[in-house]
């Protein structure tokens, strides 16, 4: 361990937690002058297993559904008490206490313009309750209950676009990452960060983080993943000022340098059963396509 | 800690350090150190802080603490020397004895 890391050994996550590097990422960003304010899931379950915690940052634990809230309550007290300078607030979450349960408190948490940057780590369903399908769940991902098999294919239904939707609240900085790039997301939570000590407001970050205990790959693969879902167009990296679409920054790799989905799939147990499904498999490779073309654009 | 503290509070920043981890290895990544070329990509990826960074300027290549490592193969798989097929590999994972 590095000298002066943040978020130190001895946690409970599973061997190869992808949330686990990012955390360690943003925190070697942050610094020592941080609060973390951390929505129930399994970052929270994993690092503060009582009388221990792996923090050495300020940590306050929040419901599943109240990281905002709770991130806007610190920020509030720290300026009564004349202490807010200085101070980076982070409210961290799961994609359940983000793009489900815990928009409502985010919501308010951005329309209120607090000088807090929240990331939602996103590994694409409830993990530390047993892979329960979220709005964040891919299309046709098997879930415990989504459950691929005779009567479905995985999760109906799409991922629900959270960065499009945060965006859209007008706030100062939203962005999407992935821990691969690690220079590019320490890079946006420096102007995340920035952008609250100019306080101007809310800043969000998305971070896709692979889980192989949830995706059901082996677990060095958790860096290649989430190189992969990037390099397949599957997760695309941006950022972006204000809530004008046009003045996302995208990188987007080129359909000639894309790589087909299925690399990506067939690494991961929870879409095994797409692999005998070429049909889906194909309406998949379209939709990406489709989807970066138009980002290109 | 005898008594539950009020409102749960910890005094004791990082103090899972207290819980080793490294029991839960069934492979282990094993550093040949001649080999490590100091690019710290094991450092970065490695979700337990398990790793000491090398020091290029010191040429001191990194250490791996095994009272922590889980034996989850990232720092093999992401080693910059292992990836280029010009050097002799620096990581490699072999089965925990015991
Ligand atoms: C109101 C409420 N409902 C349900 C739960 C149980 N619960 C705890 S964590 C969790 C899922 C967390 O999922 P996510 O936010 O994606 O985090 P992850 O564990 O995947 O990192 C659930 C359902 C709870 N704590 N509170
Ligand atoms: S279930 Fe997934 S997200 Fe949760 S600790 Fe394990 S690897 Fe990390
Ligand atoms: S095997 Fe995993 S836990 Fe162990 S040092 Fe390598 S990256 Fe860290
Ligand atoms: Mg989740």
């Amino acid at each position: 361990m590095a000298s002066d890391e943040l978020f130190v050994s001895g946690h409970r996550g599973c061997a190869g937690c992808g949330m686990a590097t990012a955390v360690r990422m943003i925190l070697q960003e942050a610094g020592p002058n941080t609060i973390v304010a951390n929505a129930t899931g399994c970052l929270e379950v994993m690092t503060t297993g009582y009388p221990e915690t792996s923090w050495k940052v300020p940590w306050i634990h929040a419901a599943f559904e109240n990281a905002g809230a709770v991130a806007s309550g610190v920020d509030v007290a720290l300026k009564k008490l004349g202490k807010r300078d200085g101070v980076n607030i982070l409210a961290f979450a799961g994609d359940g206490g983000t793009f489900d349960i815990g928009f409502q408190a985010l919501s308010g948490m951005l329309e209120r313009g607090h000088n807090i940057t929240y990331v939602v780590f996103d590994n694409e369903a409830y993990m530390n309750t047993g892979i329960q399908r979220c709005s964040s769940t891919p299309p046709y991902a098997s879930t415990t209950t989504s459950p691929a098999g005779k009567v479905i294919p995985g999760k109906q239904g799409r991922k629900k676009p959270i960065a499009n939707i945060v965006a859209a609240h007008d706030i100062a900085y939203t962005a999407t990452a992935t821990i691969a790039y690690h220079g590019d997301l320490k890079k946006k939570v420096r102007k995340a960060l920035e952008v609250n000590r100019e306080g101007k407001g809310p800043a969000f970050i998305h971070v896709f983080s692979p889980c192989p205990t949830g995706w059901r790959y082996p677990s060095e693969m958790t860096v290649e993943l989430s190189r992969m879902a990037v390099e397949t167009g599957i997760f695309v990296l941006w950022e972006q000022e204000g809530s004008d679409p046009r003045n996302r920054k995208i990188s987007c790799p080129p359909k000639e340098k894309r790589k087909p989905v299925e690399e990506y799939f067939k690494l991961q147990g929870r879409f095994r059963h797409l692999l005998k499904m070429p049909d889906i498999i194909e309406q998949i490779q379209k939709e990406v396509d489709e989807k970066c073309e138009n980002l290109m654009q | 800690m005898d008594k539950i503290t009020l409102g749960a509070v910890n005094t004791e920043p990082g103090s899972s350090l207290n819980y080793k981890t490294g029991s839960w290895r069934t492979m282990k990544p094993v550093l040949t150190p001649e080999n490590c070329i100091f690019c710290n990509m094991c450092w970065q990826y490695c979700p337990d802080s398990a790793i000491e960074p090398a020091d290029p300027k010191e040429k001191k290549p990194i250490v791996i603490d095994y009272d922590y490592c889980k034996g989850c193969g990232i720092c093999v798989q992401e080693c910059l020397a292992n990836k280029n097929v010009n050097l002799k590999d620096a990581l490699a994972m072999v089965p925990e004895e015991k």
